[in-house]
């Protein structure tokens, strides 16, 4: 195993300056920022995924919250890619995600663009629940169930 | 002058590498890299002697105890209460009646909570506790004031993890009837001092469990010399096999005590209308037990007085000693944990790389760490931070280990760049 397949500088750079990162405040075209908690007891990260939809789809997204650098990134990652898709679609993104970190035969699908950089995490099996906290969250969130989701 | 040469001498005599070459699991070779062992604090190594001791039982000796008259069931019960009185000797307990095999100091830390607490607590009463415990010694107390409405106070601790002891004085009071403290911190490395803790405690009328998962493996434990009223360990911290430990009790607490769980082993009579109680030691141990992990927990503990506990522990300290001024030297790691007396484990943080991180990339060169919040949530709180990397010493650790373990985090920094 090659940890420059798993801290490809796109990670890293996702670590180092996450995007959308930080609370949701005010309200969207449906008046209400869906909002819901991850957490991975294992190793401590926890992060808050904020959505605002506007019909089916992500008007805007944000999180916040403290994890490794692949946590951080796989979260940052995926607020960039759901900002602007229907529910639908991010549903299908995150099958392609999971794919991703779970098949070891699995191609990279071109339409998961930066989000491929994610496939190195599946040579390191103790670390795909890291990259999956951000996508966990984000579903509680869309289904606003604002218990704390866990990994475990 | 004889004090001033003996510790030279004893650290001429220890041989490492000779210790290494007892536990055959450290010639394994991890991603590529010979394997640096640094996780003893979390499940420590098991050596040739405990390993031939466990099968020659299995394969020689075995069958239930305390039930048949046939040979091999009296050979398995010679090798259990033998294993017992080997327990008794390490901890220089009165007697064997003292000594409770339990799965390890979960279990045993319970068992006081239900059988000796439970019982006779109830609202007003107060137990004490420190801000360095690990959940095994925080969560049994909680569930027992939920059953009884007793109040848990919590002792705090300084910036450099050790017992605030002005406070613990003051939270100290007659309605404190049990006091439970960690020996060694597990996630600090603070060696809290147990003995004056314990007269303390004593001069108000509060019995005293100790937690004493991370001091075994490191020192000679003498439970009558500390005035302990209850001491828990498990064998796993100090190379015996999992899923064995020992509580011991104050023979006239324990006497007093309801059984805890029942079933085979701990009657002396059954019937539909009433059953009688075995005596101690086996009144706290229903079922089947651990015959075999028992008989490991005798010889790592023979292993260990073979090597002089001593030895290791001058050894141990002298590697955390190394290892604290070596990372003192990277830029950006900050040591989490930093008391004037500490045994054996060596927590930190390294700047702009999270534990987990740090754990992969160090696990990538071979090195085994523990990373996490250590069962110790609380510590991790009150220091403001999700997560240590944790490496801890035994006795077959060197100062390569040590060496690799720099060169590691040397890695790590550039990974992160």
């Amino acid at each position: 195993m090659d940890l420059k397949d798993l801290y490809r500088d796109v990670i890293l750079d996702h670590n180092r300056h996450p995007r959308n990162f930080g609370r949701l405040e005010g309200a969207g075209a449906d008046g209400e920022v869906l909002h819901a908690d991850g957490h991975n007891p294992l190793c401590g990260d926890r992060l808050s995924v904020y959505v605002v939809l506007n019909g089916e789809r992500v008007e805007d997204i944000r999180f916040e919250g403290s994890g490794c650098a692949i946590s951080t990134a796989s979260a940052s990652l995926m607020t960039e890619a759901v900002k602007g898709k229907e529910r639908a679609a991010v549903a299908k993104l995150f099958d392609q995600v999971h794919t991703l970190l779970t098949r070891h035969d699995a191609a990279p699908d071109a339409a998961l663009g930066k989000l491929a950089a994610l496939s190195g995490v599946r040579e390191f099996p103790a670390r795909v629940k890291c990259a999956t906290l951000s996508w966990h969250t984000l579903n509680a969130a869309l289904e606003q169930g604002a218990a704390t989701v866990s990994t475990e | 002058m004889a004090a001033n040469v003996a510790p030279i001498a004893a650290a001429a005599a220890y041989d490492a590498a000779r210790v290494r070459r007892d536990f055959p699991i450290l010639a394994t070779h991890v991603n590529g890299h010979p394997l640096v062992y640094l996780d003893s604090a979390a499940s420590s190594q098991l050596p040739q002697p405990v390993l031939r001791a466990v099968e020659d039982y299995e394969t020689h000796s075995h069958a239930n105890v305390h039930r048949g008259v046939h040979a091999l069931s009296q050979a398995a019960t010679s090798a259990f209460e033998g294993a017992r009185e080997r327990v008794r000797r390490f901890l220089n307990a009165r007697s064997t009646r003292e000594i409770i095999f339990v799965r390890g100091t979960t279990e045993a830390l319970n068992l006081v909570a239900q059988s000796y607490a439970r019982p006779r607590f109830g609202a007003g009463d107060e137990i004490l506790i420190t801000a360095l415990e690990h959940h095994a010694n925080i969560v049994p107390w909680q569930m027992l004031c939920e059953q009884t409405g007793c109040t848990l106070r919590v002792a705090p601790i300084n910036r450099r993890g050790e017992l605030v002891h002005e406070e613990f004085a003051q939270l100290l009071n007659s309605r404190t009837r049990l006091v439970a403290i960690a020996h060694v911190s597990n996630a600090l490395g603070t060696v809290l001092p147990v003995k004056r803790l314990v007269e303390a405690a004593h001069a108000q009328g509060a019995v005293v469990v100790v937690d004493g998962a991370q001091a075994v493996p490191h020192s000679r434990v003498d439970v009558r010399a500390l005035g302990a009223d209850f001491y828990a360990f498990s064998g796993h911290k100090m190379y015996a096999p999992t899923g064995i430990g020992a509580l011991y009790g104050r023979e006239e607490l324990l006497a007093a005590m309801p059984p805890w769980q029942g079933g085979g082993d701990m009657i002396l009579t059954v019937s539909f209308e009433k059953t009688t109680y075995n005596d101690l030691p086996w009144k706290f141990e229903a079922g089947t037990p651990n015959i075999s992990g028992a008989v490991g927990l005798a010889a790592a503990m023979d292993y260990l007085e073979s090597l002089g506990i001593e030895a290791v522990a001058a050894h141990e300290s002298r590697l955390l000693a190394l290892a604290t001024a070596e990372l003192a030297q990277i830029p950006g790691i900050e040591l989490i944990g930093t008391a004037a007396h500490k045994a054996s484990v060596l927590s930190f943080t390294l700047a702009g790389v999270h534990a987990h991180d740090l754990g992969t990339i160090l696990d990538s060169q071979g090195i085994a760490v523990r990373t996490g919040h250590h069962c110790a949530m609380p510590v991790m709180t009150f220091f403001g931070i999700p997560a240590t990397a944790r490496a801890s010493f035994g006795c077959y650790n060197t100062e390569d280990d040590v060496a690799r373990l720099v060169a590691g985090l040397g890695r790590a920094r550039e990974v992160f760049g």
